[in-house]
């Protein structure tokens, strides 16, 4: 079926010959190796970090489950060395279409201008984008990877958590100073820590088929309302590497989900879809909704990320992307704390900024389902209006819903500085980084990977002419315009970042906007770090 | 207090007139599928989300006052 390696061995690790007050001590121990902690592990590694990575199976999950990565993910990925391999697999796509019964309603485009290094998405089967990333991690010595050691309990200490792990060769101990769960929407560990997992759960029943054929249709993501093969529902046509082509069809509340998801009962209403029956099945899932997420992402000294921490329904393909963004906007700061740069409160800014996100992503994919299957006869009554308002009017387009895609949030953080001067665009403290176009030396680069060069740390983004700017300890700063600095010769990243002639951003090792400045001054600077990593 | 709820029109009775017109000849359905249309079009026109939160508190405050009133009088 693919041509990615899935299947891992378990193999013994000397930890498990140590017993009692001789058990492993380990700073950090990932526990889920899906993207969400192999992207942490392979992040925290780089910076320095030893990281064990526990995962219950030994093999990657089937099934294509997430398939819509978002530019920020590549981006993150850029600076974990895989987002290139991802890419060249990948289907890149920025276009999406709505259609109401058989025609076309609008198109939308997610990145409608040049001069980035990624694009708005790529569709990539998850287990392509795992199976690249265990690759990665078989790169790191740092990361120790363990298939088939599923935790079993969990104890909290003041300095450390005490976990225990069964393996095919029997239990065994580790002690770590953190315990970073990434074990999915059904996380144990949550379970462990007693949280409660609280939300909206959604009656209707969605039909997800992966099927491989051979189609002309373009690499664009298409929805349909009411569409004349599956009438009164939704559907959703996107294409995947390999001649795969995800189909989401929304289906009655009452349908029975046994008979629903059989090949013989999902056929036919496939070949209505597409016209034809020229096409095998690749993987047929049944699924309802829930969203919901955790009260606190922290619990002591083990800390929830991706779908343990929240979960969404999948329109909008907030679920990964919004993982990939928890295990960044966490491993620089577990990586300052370890290194005791920052104090161990810093940790309280990601679960501020990543619940703040998981809010967002929850309100808007409810928003999203609630406009795909109204709840009652008075919001289906809005909902028709929308759909005929939109034919012929621009306000009646927008406000109709079939998906919001993912972006990064802007975090309303006490990391960030407010403005001090007037900015009239560019990225405002707690927003992502933007890309833009700009040449060095060698050639033509683009700002995020000049960001990744630089070391991904606390970086100076300066524009300018004048003297550089006295960066304080430990900031690396990249210079766009004056002597020896990157040339921004079509002005993109200027007009991206507002920037005039002495402006500068200080980035966070995530890639977010902490501060800016028309002029900076050194303690201006030296304020907006401290604030930043957390120190004051 | 964004919402205005000074009179606006020169000559309300037209603009009343006008929404009950518009329902002339209509099921209870069709009415309530044209309202949702109309409530959409001037929403948008409005185009302000402070003044259209209002206009919905505003709304169901009277709509709940209403029905108060209702069930006391046939009490």
């Amino acid at each position: 079926m693919t041509h990615a390696k899935t299947q891992f061995g378990y193999r013994r690790h000397p930890d498990q010959d140590r017993a009692g007050p001789d058990a492993a001590e380990h700073s950090v121990v990932v526990v889920g190796a899906g993207p969400v902690g192999l992207s942490f592990a392979i992040d925290l590694a780089q910076r320095g970090h030893k990281v064990v990575l526990l995962d219950d199976a030994d093999r990657i999950g089937e099934g294509s489950r997430a398939i819509c990565f978002s530019k920020r993910s590549l981006e993150f990925w850029d600076r974990l060395g895989v987002g290139s391999r991802m890419v060249d697999k990948g289907v890149v796509w920025s276009v999406g279409k709505i259609f109401h019964g058989a025609s076309q309603l609008y198109q939308f485009n997610l990145l409608p201008e040049p001069g980035h290094k990624r694009p708005a998405f790529i569709n990539l089967q998850q287990f392509y984008a795992e199976a690249y990333l265990v690759d990665r991690v078989e790169e790191l010595p740092d990361i120790s990877l363990r298939w088939r050691n599923k935790v079993s309990a969990l104890e909290q200490r003041n300095d450390r958590v005490v976990l225990t792990v069964d393996t095919p060769d029997g239990p065994y101990s580790l002690h770590a100073a953190y315990v970073i769960a990434c074990d999915g929407a059904r996380s144990s560990l949550r379970q462990m820590v007693g949280a409660e997992f609280a939300g909206q759960v959604f009656e209707d029943q969605f039909l997800i088929a992966d099927v491989k054929m051979t189609a002309a249709f373009p690499t664009e993501r298409w929805f349909w309302f009411d569409p004349p093969f599956h009438a009164g529902r939704s559907a959703l046509l996107h294409k995947q590497p390999d001649d795969i082509w995800r189909i989401d069809l929304q289906l009655n509340r009452d349908a029975d989900p046994a008979a629903e998801r059989r090949p013989e009962n999902v056929r036919p209403r496939i070949a209505r879809m597409l016209g034809h029956d020229k096409f095998e099945f690749e993987w047929i899932s049944l699924y309802k909704f829930q969203c919901r997420r955790m009260d606190r992402f922290m619990h002591g000294r083990v800390i929830f990320a991706g779908d343990a921490a929240h979960q969404v329904s999948p329109f909008g393909a907030r679920g990964a992307n919004s993982g990939l963004e928890d295990a960044e906007n966490l491993s620089w700061k577990l990586d300052r704390i370890l290194r005791k740069a920052s104090p161990e409160s810093l940790l309280e800014s990601y679960h501020i900024e990543r619940s703040a996100a998981a809010d967002e992503n929850i309100r808007e994919s409810t928003r999203s389902t609630d406009f795909m299957a109204p709840a009652t006869r008075q919001e289906a009554r809005l909902r028709r209006a929308v759909l005929a308002l939109a034919k012929e009017t621009e306000f009646g387009k927008r406000m109709v819903n079939g998906g919001r895609l993912s972006v990064p949030s802007i975090y309303d953080t006490p990391l960030s500085s407010a403005d001090v001067d007037r900015w009239r665009g560019g990225p405002r403290p707690g927003a992502s980084m933007p890309d833009a176009p700009v040449a060095a030396n060698g050639g033509p680069v683009f700002l995020t990977e000049a960001f990744i060069k630089q070391g991904t740390g606390f970086t100076l983004l300066e524009f300018g002419n004048g003297a550089a700017v006295d960066a304080p300890a430990g900031v690396s700063a990249i210079r766009i315009g004056g002597e020896g600095g990157l040339v921004d010769s079509e002005g993109l990243a200027a007009a991206r970042y507002d920037a005039e002639a002495g402006s500068a951003y200080l980035l966070r090792p995530d890639g977010y906007v902490a501060a800016r400045f028309r002029r900076p001054t050194r303690p201006a600077l030296d304020a907006a770090l401290a604030r930043a990593a957390g120190l004051n | 207090m964004p919402l205005s709820t000074a009179s606006n029109f020169a000559k309300p009775d037209d603009a009343f007139r006008a929404i009950v017109e518009a329902h002339r000849g209509l099921n209870e359905e069709q009415s309530a599928d044209l309202d949702a249309a109309l409530v959409l079009i001037l929403a948008n026109h409005i185009g302000d989300i402070e003044v259209l939160r209002e206009a919905i508190l505003l709304a169901r405050h009277r709509m709940i006052e209403a029905n108060q009133q209702q069930q006391q009088q046939q009490q």
